[in-house]
């Protein structure tokens, strides 16, 4: 692989991507600062949210558990995609690296899609009256949860890393077909839940002062998903490169200081 | 690139037609869960026929479930199917043969026999052309994604209910639409739609699938 990064510099970060130890140096400068970011945006969001944003008219302060239910489903989504693409550059480029941050969205991802789930069917009581409700997009989150389980299932099913990697790439990609059906569940039938509520084509239907904490929690979410799948990632990285040189001399280092 | 997909059809086939008996259960499963309805929930005809489509629908699904990982066990126990992975046709179209034979062999007994049901769960009468044109284009559809997942649990030695876990939520979209169908037309609306729908999912299926179980087979195959 030595042409591609000879061919033109834009291509070095490309090839820098796949060597293990250079993501887990660079992440480790950047974690501290992600970190706090996500800190700040998640605390200061919350607090915004939950005290100083106005009353819903209709639902009064049910409403406010909004805060992390969307930020939840958002990342729920978008942890599969993650996934999906993380684990195709593996298929096609063969990098190991891209297979460990695979197999960390996977986990990640089904507990976001539980968070979502849950908040919903918290949410769901005061609101509709019920915990459960078949409802088009309730359900296909739970088909969403199901597709992260089957992949972490078949992840772990595998003695060898190589074959579970590969075969849960591939499902993961297969999965990826169900998720335009989820996006388009709620034009498709007609149910209990309210449309989606902020479209990047229109102007969101809430509240300015409801709306901007609610960003401010989803980019908090994005940080934190992020930092979450970089420590995931460090600790795959360590575990499956335990037997390098550069492992060993980091695992001395901290011994000794 | 056909002589693979007809010559694993055949082969197959005759595999089936040799080994009757196994091709028989999903026929038989079918058959006996569903009189586990009546006897679980109630005989009254009224809600019988309320329920039918979708318990048909289930069982359908549930009897491709148990035979699909038959698709490349066999072969992968014999031997057999290390030597499709060396022969020289594309192999998309030899797993494309063979999981036409599975069709044949559950798929289309199942849809045939589906009427039989009908009666039996006094499912209406406008219900039962729509049953058996949705349940032909779905029970090609169940068996194409499910191909993907029996290619992928393969070499596992408890791979039938790691299999079940990974293509049932696949399988969700098919019998949302595969029981609309039936539905609709018990309720007087057009079934063409769901219908239509579900012809496009095999039309998918069958361009997709086979390629994807394919890939699985390349990679779980060799240890």
């Amino acid at each position: 692989m030595n042409w591609l990064s000879n061919l033109s510099p834009s291509w070095q970060w490309f090839h820098r991507l796949g060597s293990p130890r250079w993501f887990y140096q660079t992440t480790g400068r950047w974690l501290p600062w992600l970190s706090l970011l996500a800190f700040t945006l998640l605390s200061a969001g919350l607090v915004w949210g939950l005290a100083f944003a106005p009353q819903d008219a209709k639902q009064g302060n049910s409403f406010r558990i909004i805060y992390l239910h969307v930020p939840a489903s958002f990342l729920a989504l978008a942890g599969y995609y993650i996934m999906a693409i993380a684990g195709a550059v593996g298929l096609i480029w063969k990098m190991k690296l891209s297979y460990m941050l695979m197999k960390s969205a996977a986990p990640i991802g089904a507990a976001l899609t539980f968070l979502a789930l849950f908040t919903g069917a918290v949410w769901g009581k005061p609101t509709w009256g019920t915990y459960w409700v078949w409802d088009a997009r309730v359900t296909s989150m739970l088909i969403l949860l199901f597709l992260y389980l089957g992949v972490l299932a078949l992840q772990y099913a595998f003695h060898s890393n190589d074959a579970g990697n590969k075969a849960s790439a591939i499902l993961a990609l297969v999965g990826t077909v169900n998720i335009p059906i989820i996006y388009k569940s709620v034009d498709w039938w007609y149910t209990l839940h309210q449309p989606a509520t902020i479209k990047f084509t229109s102007a969101p239907s809430m509240h300015p002062d409801m709306f901007q904490p609610l960003l401010v929690m989803i980019l908090g979410f994005y940080c934190f998903y992020t930092v979450a799948l970089f420590l995931f990632t460090r600790a795959e990285i360590l575990c499956r490169e335990r037997k390098s040189v550069w492992v060993k001399e980091l695992a001395m280092a901290r011994e000794q200081s | 690139m056909a002589s693979g997909f007809s010559a694993y059809l055949r082969r197959d086939l005759l595999l089936a037609y040799r080994r009757r008996g196994d091709a028989a259960s999903p026929l038989i499963f079918f058959i006996m869960v569903s009189t586990l309805i009546p006897l679980g929930i109630t005989p009254e005809s009224a809600r019988l026929a309320e329920i039918a489509p979708g318990i048909i629908w289930v069982m359908a699904l549930l009897a491709t479930l148990l035979s699909i990982d038959a698709i490349f066990a066999n072969d992968y126990q014999d031997g057999s199917l290390e030597q499709l992975l060396i022969s020289p046709h594309l192999l998309a179209m030899p797993v494309l043969g063979k999981t036409a034979a599975h069709w044949m062999v559950t798929g289309l007994p199942l849809t045939l026999a589906s009427p039989l049901l009908g009666v039996m769960l006094s499912l209406p009468a406008q219900g039962y052309v729509p049953m058996v044109a949705s349940l032909a284009l779905g029970t090609g559809c169940l068996s194409l994604i499910g191909s993907v997942g029996a290619a992928l649990t393969v070499s596992l030695r408890k791979g039938g209910l790691l299999l079940s876990l990974l293509v049932m939520p696949l399988y969700m979209p098919v019998i949302i639409f595969g029981s609309a169908t039936v539905q609709s037309a018990i309720d007087g609306f057009a079934w063409s739609g769901p219908l239509a729908i579900l012809g496009a999912m095999l039309a998918a299926s069958i361009a997709l699938c086979p390629l994807a179980a394919a890939g699985a087979l390349r990679i779980t195959s060799v240890n």
